[in-house]
């Protein structure tokens, strides 16, 4: 597949309206009334001025904004006082999403979301393109961030071919399941208390319009974070392919994701106190990017990518097989006083490695265990508390360009967590090469 | 905490304990005239209570800074750089650099009078961020130059 040449593109024509979401909703709301009201046009004059101002305002942003892929590069120009052009080399994409929230579904189009790596990084959109586009670009734009690096770039074309077809998929998640262990997970359990809460409240108090008035405002909140996971993970499918792993799935708001091998800083295992009498785990990767950068959407903000949102030990252990052959399978407890100094955290303490991977386990109530690759790893700390001294115990963490994820060997032997420093230390520079 | 004796240790200058000493000291007299001007004007208890804590301030710090400005402590390996640092809680990083995307060296006003300087260390992990203040401008800039050169060599992708 060869570029479109150097012409500039527009994004799809409705993107103002999609992008303006729930504006759009609210001005259909104010229009419906005054068309089919019987009322005359000129009674709602100002309204009618604000629509139409927020309509050339959104027509004018659709003009001004083009994009085009050059020199390996993609460029994205916006702005029509303030002219902005941002150019994303396509060699540092981490991975490439297609969302589809529920009204770019009604009008057919979808949001492409580079992910680019590096401390200038940042997430470099494309809001809207037809759904029919997205797909063979997201393709064309991997293509080329992986033809960077392969040389033979003349019998691509039938290897992508074959590639599509050869995406195996690696695991899906029944909704049932999914649907359980939210609601016994820590975002259900939390809506749960405060609707446990707030009936109490209006069983007790006299005053229930009161209570109901106050309440309703966190009602909203729970059942919006709980819909939100459980609309981001519904039927989420994970697939393996050459272009690195894919994930897709979502019940209003569709995504589809491609990690690219290789970028992946860490993963993660969690497992929630609820869910460890049925053997369940959640298994989340992180990949290098900006720390919660402005702009970034709201799926993306400081949550991790679940590639299994709930799933059997087993299967978990198997995506671990495909994600990471050489990691560390045993881990070495704590020395026992570590007891004294975190009781809760005690019994899930541990950490192994082996030659190109870190792994390390902590948590209270939920287990997690997290793995680093070692030639990820940015940075070693070995840090020693008041507490720690006392003890002659000693945490070492490991720094990773993800977001969340860091493996910290936590309340080690004092000698142990100065010889893992430098062992892993050294470890990573061979890994690195 | 225990210091591989086999590595070349080296520290800040030692005008960074002045600085510090400077600092705190500041901050002690504005107490201790805050002190005298409640004492004369209002309360008499309240007054001494400013002073004693001045006084306070000044002597328990002045111990904790010597043992604060000990423990800093920077190595240059093959291959990575070393930084110690805390008494409280001690911290020994090890910053390969290959991974440094960049180098900061910044000075305050006063770090500037005394001719000091601060060398930060970015990677692109967020947790890791690495400084060593109080060196020597001239050292400060030797040792900005050789982790950018070394960082060159070494650098590796993401």
């Amino acid at each position: 597949m060869s570029g479109s040449g150097d012409g500039w593109q527009r994004l799809h024509p409705l993107s103002p309206v999609v992008r303006g979401g729930r504006a759009t909703i609210a001005i259909a709301v104010i229009l419906v009334p005054t068309v089919f009201g019987g009322r005359s046009l000129s009674a709602d004059y100002p309204q009618l001025v604000a629509v139409g101002a927020i309509a050339a305002l959104g027509f004018v942003s659709w003009l001004v904004t083009r994009w085009r892929v050059h020199d390996d590069d993609l460029q994205i120009e916006t702005g029509l006082i303030r002219r902005r052009s941002a150019r994303f080399p396509l060699a540092q994409v981490q991975a490439i999403d297609v969302v589809r929230p529920g009204l770019a579904r009604l009008f057919r189009v979808a949001e492409l979301r580079l992910r680019v790596g590096g401390a200038s990084g940042g997430m470099a959109r494309l809001a809207y393109v037809s759904e029919r586009e997205a797909e063979p670009l997201r393709d064309r734009l991997l293509e080329l961030a992986r033809g960077e690096r392969a040389e033979a770039a003349a019998d691509e074309a039938p290897g992508e071919e074959r590639a599509r077809t050869e995406a195996r998929v690696l695991a899906t998640v029944p909704p049932l399941r999914l649907a359980i262990s939210i609601l016994i997970s820590d975002v259900g359990l939390a809506a749960a208390a405060i609707l446990a809460a707030l009936v109490v409240a209006a069983i007790l108090s006299p005053g229930r319009a009161a209570v109901a008035g106050g309440g309703f405002l966190w009602v909203v909140t729970a059942l919006t974070l709980v819909w939100r996971r459980f609309n981001q993970e519904y039927r989420l499918t994970l697939a393996e392919s050459p272009e690195g792993l894919q994930l897709h799935g979502g019940l209003i708001a569709l995504t589809a994701e491609t990690i690219r091998p290789g970028r992946v800083q860490a993963v993660r295992m969690v497992e929630p106190f609820l869910w460890q009498p049925l053997g369940w785990c959640r298994l989340e990767v992180d990949v290098a990017g900006r720390q919660r950068a402005k702009g970034e959407g709201e799926a993306q903000r400081g949550r991790l990518r679940a590639v299994l949102p709930v799933g059997s030990r087993a299967l978990a252990e198997e995506l671990l097989d495909t994600l990471l052959p050489d990691r560390p399978r045993e881990l070495a407890a704590p020395p026992r006083r570590a007891l004294w100094k975190s009781p809760l955290r005690y019994r899930k303490l541990g950490w192994g490695r082996t030659q190109t991977c870190v792994a390390a386990s902590s948590g209270r109530l939920r287990r997690i265990t997290a793995w680093v690759p070692l030639e990820k790893v940015q940075s070693l700390r070995r840090v020693q508390g008041p507490v720690q001294r006392r003890f002659a115990l000693a945490s070492v963490h490991v720094d990773t360009a993800g977001r969340t994820v860091h493996a910290s060997l936590r309340d080690r032997d004092g000698e142990e967590a100065d010889r893992a420093l430098l062992e892993l230390a050294d470890l990573a520079r061979a890994a690195r090469g | 905490m225990e210091i591989r004796p086999d590595e070349d240790w080296r520290q800040p200058d030692r005008k960074l304990l002045r600085l510090r000493r400077l600092e705190v000291g500041t901050a002690a007299a504005v107490l201790a005239i805050a002190g005298v001007v409640v004492a004369v004007t209002g309360s008499l208890a309240g007054g001494i209570v400013l002073l004693v804590a001045a006084l306070f301030l000044a002597l328990t710090l002045e111990r904790f800074l010597r043992r604060r400005f000990e423990a800093w402590g920077y190595a240059e390996r093959q291959d990575d750089l070393l930084v110690r640092r805390g008494v409280l809680f001690s911290r020994l990083s090890v910053i390969p650099y290959g991974r440094m995307q960049f180098i900061d060296v910044t000075a305050g006003p006063l770090e500037r009078a005394l001719g000091l300087a601060t060398v930060k260390m970015h990677t692109a992990a967020a947790a890791s961020d690495a400084r060593i203040p109080g060196l020597d401008r001239t050292e400060a800039e030797r040792l900005r130059d050789r982790l950018a050169e070394l960082g060159e060599a070494q650098a590796a992708g993401l």
